[in-house]
């Protein structure tokens, strides 16, 4: 199993990151060869190729058990694979680790749990024990995490307490910091509507341009996915069509697996 | 000690303190109390409850070892195996071949049983049986040296841990794509509480000291919002049960584990009641 260093080990601090990050110039793309996954023997992934490149949205389609959840899991190393997955610099130098960030799917705990948003996120940010209180200076950090996602208000909420659209932007606010080169979104839909949705993916949009971030967006709205990605991959155990989404969409593969969407596309 | 004596003369200028045994049961049901409270936080919050009870029954087991053995250093067998035994609960219900209350259940009674095999069979069930209610008051001054060491031990490592598992009770999946190595963190928690509890264990029994880890915890966990709040709360409930335990108990001639248990249910009653007018005001 493929071990990338902890891009997040807080014993560095932020002004440190931002210095590494300069000098190895940047992440420009993630290169997959031959990426395959099996468990228990299955096969989960099987020769996957695909690349994912720095201020682009990559949308990841394909129908359910396709292996979307197995790939991000590969990519953040979670789980072992074999083939290369292959982190270069605008240079073609091959980067020895990229920082990651990562919106699950669902967040499924304990909503009793007093726990206040300040501390969730302080808790990832700092050494200092959350339960000997916040200090100033990590409040103000949290703050201007939360304000990349729109969700200075939530600061003082408890964890358990919000919605599924305002949990989201807390753990959208917590993958963005620090800024990483790769941001995944699992499925960003689930619990969220609409208005919420376009505000979150406009929010990550302008990060994108502005940060320079490769996304990866596991996504089942279409209107969403035409709206937002750049390029579009269509996943079935491996890649099946890839492309903009214009390409994809009309696709002969993609046409099969999803009738109802490619006629409403057509 | 002898400072400390005096010291707690001058604070404590009370009939019932007067005797050398009930500062020895204050200064140790002072030192406990805290660090049990702090590590009842996480325990509570992660839902291990069930698993810290267990690893009190596995004293038995390690103590019917101990005696086995022939080691009169009876509180070093006593962590040791408690470590053994947390961590092999630990790693079976990671393997999830059964749900974790099952095998915990069954590490439970393995230890009891075990424990109970070889101490009766020993012939030695009565000289030991005390570990089943605890005896506070017989704590010599070696021991509470060695209880403050672990606190202050107990303390740091928490401390360095806590952030960490914070975002692993939250969830493991997110901590660990936040580069923190979730199995090790779970691990060194287990450990954590395993020497907390075994290091108290002479002194408030094998019945009672899972109430001294939750009970403190789950009443704080009723009012507090924040992780702040949660520790602080909980500590506080935690040495005053201590405490009132101790001054209602001996003037009784009652246990004073037992006592020291029943006030902290009575805070979590009362906490149960303040949370939910709490809510209701909040509501409004």
């Amino acid at each position: 199993m493929s071990q990338i260093p902890s891009p997040y080990d807080p014993t560095h601090g932020h002004h440190h990151q931002e210095h590494m990050h300069s000098e190895h110039c940047g992440l420009c793309r993630i290169e997959l060869e031959h990426v395959s996954v099996s468990a228990g023997g299955d096969t989960l992934l099987s020769d996957v190729n695909m690349h994912i490149h720095c201020g682009q949205l990559t949308a990841l389609v394909g129908p359910n058990g396709a292996g979307k959840t197995t790939l991000v899991r590969a990519l953040l190393s979670q789980i072992p694979h074999t083939g290369q997955i292959r982190h270069m610099d605008n240079q073609e130098r091959p980067l020895r680790s990229v920082r990651t960030g990562y919106v699950p799917q669902q967040l499924p705990f304990d909503k009793q749990m007093p726990v206040t948003v300040t501390d969730f996120l302080a808790a990832s940010l700092t050494r200092r024990p959350v339960w000997t209180g916040v200090g100033k200076k990590t409040r103000a950090q949290v703050l201007e995490a939360l304000a990349l996602a729109r969700a200075e208000k939530l600061a003082s909420r408890q964890l358990g307490q919000l919605s599924g659209g305002e949990l989201q932007r807390v753990l959208l606010a917590m993958a963005l910091t620090p800024t990483p080169d790769l941001l995944v979104l699992d499925e960003p839909v689930s619990g969220v509507d609409q208005n919420g949705l376009c505000l979150f993916l406009d929010t990550v949009s302008a990060l994108k341009k502005s940060r320079h971030m490769a996304i990866l967006l596991i996504s089942h709205d279409w209107s969403l996915v035409r709206r937002y990605a750049d390029t579009m991959v269509l996943l079935n155990k491996t890649v099946l069509c890839e492309g903009t989404p214009d390409t994809v969409f009309g696709c002969e593969t993609f046409r099969e697996a999803f009738p109802a969407a490619a006629g409403k596309e057509a | 000690m002898e400072t400390v004596y005096r010291v707690m003369d001058a604070l404590l200028p009370f009939e019932l303190f007067r005797y050398a045994f009930m500062k020895n049961a204050l200064l140790a049901l002072l030192l406990l109390t805290p660090l049990l409270a702090l590590l009842g936080t996480m325990a509570v919050n992660q839902r291990m409850a069930f698993f810290s009870d267990a690893l009190g029954h596995s004293a038995l087991a390690g103590l019917g070892l101990g005696v086995l053995l022939g080691l009169s250093n009876v509180t070093l067998i006593l962590v040791l195996f408690g470590i053994l035994w947390a961590v092999l609960i630990t790693r079976i219900n990671r393997t999830g071949s059964a749900s974790s209350d099952t095998t915990i259940s069954v590490f439970s009674s393995a230890g009891i049983a075990l424990g109970l095999l070889i101490l009766s069979g020993s012939g030695q069930y009565n000289k030991y049986s005390s570990i089943l209610v605890g005896d506070v008051l017989a704590i010599a001054p070696a021991d509470i040296l060695w209880l403050a060491v672990a606190l202050a031990a107990g303390v740091l490592l928490w401390a360095a841990l806590y952030n960490q598992l914070l975002l692993t009770a939250v969830n493991p999946q997110l901590a660990q794509s936040r580069g923190i190595a979730v199995k090790w963190v779970e691990y060194a928690f287990v450990i954590l509480v395993a020497v907390a509890v075994m290091l108290s264990i002479r002194w408030v029994g094998v019945l009672l000291i899972n109430a001294l880890l939750i009970l403190p915890a789950a009443a704080a966990r009723n009012v507090a919002r924040s992780v702040a709040q949660h520790a602080l709360l909980s500590v506080l409930i935690s040495v005053f049960s201590g405490v009132a335990g101790l001054c209602v108990s001996v003037p009784l001639g009652c246990g004073v584990g037992a006592a020291v248990v029943l006030c902290a249910a009575v805070c979590y009653a009362v906490s149960l009641l303040l949370g939910r007018a709490l809510r209701v005001h909040l509501q409004a």
